[in-house]
């Protein structure tokens, strides 16, 4: 009798809790394959620097949840190089109409380029920013790919999302979505 | 275009060759395409050329720009002879030359002249000559010759000939092209396949591919040709990120060479074929391919109408280049590629500025902004490099390196010679001197800004404007660098990035300083003293910066004439909670009231703070003279410290709060239960939810919204601590980094409200203060008039007997003093009862007990009471006695003791028992007031009396009930009725002892027929009544009853009736009669009736019952109104006895009674009565008797007909 009313009422099916996750991430991660006329040499390259240097996650009213940058380097820099970022988000969120925005892709691309660091975008549709920082000199890295640490980096927080102790809005101390975060970070060779 | 294809022709009539030329290209062609690429429309131009041997492309050159596509041989023979002769073989020589060389794109042109054909008669047919050529030379392909006839002339002929010819032509070119395009395409597959075999040279495979650029950019296929460069493009990028990764090819080499030149892009050439010469020897640097490169991009670009993609790709490009030669490890001056990209980016700006109008540069800011912002970093980098920005003059060894950079620029190129705002100028002059560069420099920095703040990026706009900031720092310029830090700072507040706060605040501290803002710069300094983010040391650095300000003796006279600053607590300490002691909050005046507050204090050091002082607000709000009760009450209702604990938390925000966050982040709702009381009795009237902080919700969030935190510049004026207001005082206390407690003690002297209003920290000369607290924080003192308070000890006060009731004196803010009494009016009704061993009970933290003396005078009672300190509850209690009243009691007359009488509407009857009260009013003097208390007590009246007259005949009956309402029991003795006013001849005799007598008994038999032993149902039974008289009537009985006198026998007549109300029963014949019983004791009458029974079983026995016979001449002895005593009550009690005998309904329904002078028809005369006799006069016998009925032996239907 115990075990039937068990399965019988769980207290957070998982059925309920996929949905829920599907629902917060809704749509929107289709890949329009890209035309380049890049020529790839036959052999892979074998420069194969660090993933990511700094991971920012931005909540809608534009203030930081999170973010991390690779230690050794000068935190600050990242943290103005996110800010201005920003600038970008914004224009791209906006340039696409209010009627486009439920087919808007969530992935924003390049946002700008700079000497030393490539900036690239992503915003949920809770107009939650992601922005991953890479190095310039890390040419190993191609959109599919920055797509994919995007998308990995938005299931991480949806999770956090989901997480009943978690207040939207405060900064994100997920130990998963941290893991999540270093495996970006980390030397990938 | 420069390369058109080249056709080489063989004898061509020069007067066509302009025409050709001009008309080829008119018309465009379908150009179908290998590798399944679109087709295109496209336009041929063709060269024509003279043949020459030479001309012909060695084998395996394919160098498409010189490579004759068609062949062309013109003949204008007519004559078969000359054809023979010469022409053929002519002829033969150049088709073998063209096949020497593996040509096969050629074609034969036909001239036909009608002059010709007229001058010479023996030519043959037309026709016979091209069929002659074609059939020697065209085996197969019949169309490699074509007929032109006359094309020099106007007629219709010749004009279709001449565009058939032109169709043909282009057909055949077009052919030959697309051959010899895919067969060159697909050689320069080949070689690149071959990039990995050593000795291959990227620059000859550029120059290959390149040749197929061209080719699409004359054709006009620009997009074409960019792809072309795209590729290379991507190829070379490639090979520099192998080369990277430790993958080298040796041609590479070539381009790690130290870069020694570094004059920027040239984008003003189609083509710059000084780079283009030093790529095809080998010699080029890779910043020379790169420009070369990207000079050809951005020509095509520019042909394609794209130049925003220009600006994006040179962007890139400046980047890569920087990358790149970070990656080769290529050797370059310091500063050589800031000058380099500066160059660049001013060349690509101009060049697009070139082709673009300005409503087009403007509309697209967004694509030059980043090439502006670039060229403006480029040039500050260049200036720290090179000395220029400081504010002494640059160093010689500064100025050695400002010579060589600018050696490294050569020459400036022709192009810009002439231009005074070319990029060469402008990084010569900038360099040149310091105010040159700051010009040029603020230049660009505010022409980048302009940029960002029209497209609306103005985080960007502030980063430049902050770099701004710090260029005029280094410059010592303070002022300038204010307002961008102050910009930024603001920014970065209100968006919550603490990093960018704290490293703009340290600047802006540093500005402050030096502009001896004292007050800003103290503010900023508090606010990094207690920033996390910064080191400890740091911190206690900013700190030490406050403390020494704060000890230093006002500066005698200056600007600052006044001697304290006042800063914002927010950054010195945050409020945490609040605590009232007591936790009501709510005292009486003078009460001790302790409020304790805890602050994080934010400093890394300890602080002594002379006085933490609260400033309070007072209000009479609700009138401080208010019951406590009532206070209380509105207090749990709307009070922040509603929780009842008396702890106000003060909300701390997230965790990043300290760098306010609360700019960015809306408040929470904070709701509140709310619940309006009558004033009177305190029922709800109302109740609801309250948002308390909607002022702050529904506020406008625009830009000009002010911060809660102050950022930088001045605090807001409310600042201003001030000084006449009560405060909560709190001396010399130390505030250790983190949580600190302090208690204040409040002010309590008047009744009121205070709220808290102000926060004010003071340390020497300097006062943080917290202009507002919120929520908001407040207490109440009430004081209280005396009140004084009369109950009973048990539930209610019963009258006439003695009872202790509590009297309570609440005294309020009045003291009792000696000699202080209370003063009761006496009354007669409820007099004072009191004894000598009277205590009062003094009720305090301690319990007191004084003795209480009275004194009763014949109007007042005094009661002097015990001294007494104000808010204390005073006790005693006293013995009263509220008499009964003597007469039937009036309820609606109350009766004051001052002898007032006064109607009430209404009187109460205790609702459970009935009992009845009186509110007996004491009027009290209290020593307080010069007013009379007027304390109403109720009492109960325990009893209910009621008295009645009954009276028969001469005789008068009193009855008397007495009736105990209340729970008390009480014993009732000797009850005596006596007179008020004797008279001589009332004699008054108890009836209580007697009771009534049994006058009569009625007996009845039910007698089976005779022969039978049992009634059975349907046969007729004997009912045999006698009536038995019992006793001599007495005296009253014998008036009351009517007895005649018959034959010297008293008898009286009594009516009887068998009346059977459950129609067991059918009585035949008579039922009722009247019999006449002698007045003697044991008389007995006997009737006999018969009746049937209708049912079997055990039936009971009709009713039989007995009135006393009334002739009609008796009435008016027996008339009941004579006696106007008797109480209508009395009748009632009658006619309830006469329902309780229940037959006066059956005898009038059944209308069979009245045998004897029925009633309705005698109405109006004289006619007998019937009177029941009283309760127990008749004692019925066989009440309850049953007698046994059995059914009929044979069943048979049988009608019964009952009258």
């Amino acid at each position: 009798m115990l075990t039937r009313l068990k399965t019988q009422v769980p207290l957070f099916s998982m059925n309920s809790y996929t949905k829920l996750r599907e629902k917060l991430k809704l749509s929107g991660l289709s890949f329009a394959s890209t035309h380049s006329h890049v020529i790839r040499l036959g052999r892979h390259s074998r420069h194969n620097s660090k993933m990511a240097v700094c991971i920012a996650v931005i909540a809608k009213e534009n203030y930081p949840l999170f973010i991390r940058s690779v230690p050794i380097q000068n935190e600050l820099k990242f943290h103005y190089t996110v800010h201005t970022s920003l600038d970008v988000v914004e224009e791209k969120i906006s340039a696409v109409g209010k009627a486009m925005a439920d087919q808007r892709e969530l992935y924003l691309g390049l946002l700008y380029p700079t000497e030393d660091y490539k900036v690239y975008g992503y915003v949920t549709n809770s107009k939650v920013k992601f922005v991953i920082v890479v190095d310039s000199s890390n040419t190993s890295l191609r959109d599919n790919e920055i797509r994919s640490m995007f998308r990995k980096l938005h299931n991480s927080f949806t999770d956090v999302m989901c997480n009943p102790f978690y207040n939207p809005g405060d900064t994100i101390q997920s130990k998963a979505f941290d893991s999540i975060v270093s495996a970006m970070m980390v030397q990938a060779s | 275009m420069q390369w058109p294809l080249q056709i080489i022709y063989f004898s061509l009539f020069t007067s066509l060759y302009t025409s050709l030329a001009q008309q080829l290209p008119r018309e465009s062609m379908e150009w179908r395409r290998s590798y399944g690429r679109a087709p295109k429309m496209i336009h041929l131009e063709a060269n024509f050329v003279q043949f020459k041997e030479e001309l012909l492309p060695k084998d395996g050159n394919r160098a498409l720009l010189t490579f004759p596509f068609l062949h062309i041989y013109w003949t204008d023979c007519c004559d078969t002879e000359m054809y023979k002769a010469s022409v053929k073989d002519d002829m033969l020589r150049w088709q073998s030359t063209l096949r020497l060389h593996g040509s096969v794109d050629w074609l034969i042109v036909v001239v036909e002249s009608e002059a010709k054909k007229k001058n010479k008669t023996n030519i043959l047919p037309r026709t016979s000559i091209v069929d002659k050529i074609r059939n020697d030379f065209c085996n197969k392909q019949s169309d490699r010759c074509v007929v032109l006839s006359d094309p020099l002339k106007e007629s219709s002929r010749s004009q279709d000939s001449w565009s058939a010819f032109l169709t043909k032509l282009r057909t055949l070119l077009l052919m030959s092209f697309t051959k010899n395009l895919g067969r060159f395409e697909d050689d320069m597959r080949t070689l690149r396949e071959k990039r990995t075999e050593p000795g291959w040279s990227f620059c000859d495979y550029f120059m290959v591919q390149e040749e197929l650029a061209f080719v699409f950019e004359m054709l006009q296929q620009f997009e074409d040709a960019l792809v072309q460069y795209d590729e290379l493009d991507a190829l070379f990028t490639q090979y520099v990120l192998n080369f990277g990764a430790g993958d080298g090819a040796n041609w590479l080499g070539s381009f790690c060479a130290p870069v020694k030149r570094w004059s920027g892009l040239l984008l003003r050439r189609p083509i710059d074929m000084e780079k283009r010469e030093l790529i095809q020897r080998g010699e080029a640097s890779l910043l020379d391919l790169r420009s070369y490169l990207f000079s050809r991009q951005c020509t095509l670009l520019i042909f394609l109408q794209r130049p925003w993609e220009v600006t994006q790709r040179a962007l890139e490009l400046l980047h890569n280049c920087v990358q790149e030669l970070r990656l080769l490890e290529v050797y370059v001056v310091q500063g050589a590629l800031d000058c380099w990209v500066f160059l660049s980016c001013l060349e690509v700006l101009h060049r697009i500025e070139g082709c673009c109008d300005r409503a087009q540069l403007e509309a697209n800011c967004s694509h030059t902004v980043g090439l502006w912002t670039y060229a403006t970093e480029k040039l500050k980098s260049l200036g720290y490099l090179c000395g220029l920005v400081a504010e002494k003059v640059p160093t010689s060894e500064d100025l050695n390196r400002t010579v060589d950079l600018l050696a490294g620029l050569g020459e400036e190129r022709p192009e810009t010679v002439n231009s005074l705002q070319s990029p060469y100028k402008k990084l010569n002059e900038a360099l040149s001197s310091v105010e040159a560069f700051e010009k040029h420099y603020l230049e660009l920095s505010h022409a980048a800004m302009e940029m960002y703040r029209a497209i609306g990026r103005m985080r960007s706009a502030r980063l430049i404007g902050k770099s701004l900031a710090e260029f005029y720092m280094k410059k010592g310029d303070p002022e300038r660098a204010e307002g961008f830090l102050d910009d930024s700072l603001r920014s970065y507040v209100a968006e919550g990035w603490r990093l960018q706060v704290t490293h703009t605040r340290k600047q802006m501290a540093e500005c402050q300083k030096l502009l001896q803002q004292t007050e800003d710069y103290l503010q900023t300094s508090a606010l990094l003293a207690g920033d996390a983010n910064l080191t400890e040391e740091e911190r206690k650095h900013f700190c030490q910066e406050i403390l020494t300000f704060a000890s230093q003796p006002p500066a005698p006279s200056g600007e600052h004439t006044h001697t304290t600053v006042a800063l914002s607590m927010a950054a010195f300490a945050q409020l945490r909670q609040m605590q009232f002691s007591p936790p009501g909050a709510v005292v009486h005046v003078g009460a001790a009231l302790q409020l304790e507050l805890r602050v994080r204090c934010l400093m890394p050091v300890a602080m002594q703070v002379e006085q933490l002082a609260a400033t309070l607000h007072f209000s009479l709000e609700q009138g401080g003279a208010r019951g406590r009760a009532g206070s209380a009450q509105r207090r749990a209702g709307h009070g922040p410290q509603g929780q009842g604990d008396g702890v106000v938390m003060f909300p701390q925000g997230s965790p990043l709060a300290g760098a306010g966050m609360g700019a960015s982040l809306p408040p929470a709702l904070e709701l509140y239960e709310m619940q309006d009381r009558s004033p009177s009795d305190s029922s709800l009237t109302s109740t609801g939810v309250v948002c308390k902080n909607m002022h702050l919700l529904l506020r406008r969030h625009d830009s000009s919204a002010s911060l809660d935190t102050p950022t930088a510049g001045a605090l807001p004026a409310a600042v201003a601590v001030d000084d006449g207001a009560q405060m909560l005082r709190a001396r010399d206390i130390t505030l250790q980094p983190g949580d600190n407690s302090i208690l204040f003690t409040a002010p309590t002297g008047e009744p009121g409200s205070y709220t808290l209003r102000q926060l004010c920290g003071s340390v020497g000369r300097v006062q943080f203060v917290q202009s507002h607290i919120y929520p908001v924080v407040q207490y109440e003192v009430y004081s209280q008039e005396p009140q004084l308070t009369i109950e009973p000890l048990s539930d209610n006060l019963l009258a006439g007997i003695p009872q202790k009731v509590t009297f309570t004196i609440a005294t309020g803010h009045y003291s009792v003093k000696k000699g202080d009494a209370l003063q009761l009016s006496n009354t007669d009704s409820m007099p004072i009862l009191h004894s000598s061993c009277c205590s009062a009970t003094v009720l305090s933290k301690r319990m007191g007990e004084s003795a209480l003396s009275i004194q009763s005078s014949e109007k007042v009672t005094s009661i002097s009471l015990p001294p007494t300190p104000p808010y204390h509850t005073l006790e005693f209690q006293l013995e009263v006695l509220c008499h009964i009243p003597p007469t039937p009691f009036k309820p609606d007359i109350e009766r004051l003791t001052n002898g007032e009488v006064r109607h009430r509407p209404k009187s109460h009857s205790h609702v459970d028992s009935g009992m009845i009260n009186i509110d007996q009013k004491v009027s009290i003097d209290c020593p307080w007031s010069i007013y009379s208390t007027l304390i109403a007590l109720t009492f109960y009246v325990p009893f209910k009396a009621k008295h009645s007259i009954l009276s028969a005949g001469k005789r008068k009956y009193i009855q008397v009930c007495l009736q105990n309402v209340s729970d008390t029991n009480f014993h009732l003795a000797d009850p005596v009725l006596t007179e008020r006013q004797p008279t001589v001849s009332m004699e008054l005799l108890s009836l209580n002892v007697k009771t009534q007598q049994t006058l009569y008994s009625l007996k009845a038999e039910i007698s089976p027929p005779s022969g039978d032993q049992h009634c059975r149902t349907g046969a007729l039974c004997g009912l045999e009544v006698s009536i038995t008289r019992q006793a001599e009537p007495s005296e009253t009985e014998g008036e009351e009853e009517e007895s005649t006198e018959i034959e010297g026998l008293r008898t009286t007549k009594l009516m009887y009736e068998v009346v059977d109300n459950s129609s067991n029963w059918a009585v035949c014949g008579k039922s009722s009669g009247v019999v006449s019983m002698p007045v003697a004791a044991s008389a007995t009458h006997r009737v006999q009736m018969e009746v049937m029974p209708l049912f079997a079983g055990h039936l009971p026995f009709p009713n039989i019952k007995v009135f006393k016979y009334l002739p009609h001449n008796a009435v008016p002895a027996i008339q009941p109104d004579t006696d106007s005593c008797l109480e209508n009550d009395t009748i009632s009690l009658l006619d309830k006895g006469l329902d309780d005998q229940g037959d006066t309904a059956s005898i009038r329904s059944r209308g069979s009674v009245h045998s004897v002078g029925s009633g309705e028809q005698q109405r109006g005369l004289p006619m007998p009565r019937l009177e029941p006799f009283s309760p127990g006069q008749v004692f019925y016998w066989s009440q309850g008797r049953q007698v046994l009925v059995l059914p009929v032996t044979d069943d048979h239907v049988m009608e019964v007909n009952v009258t």
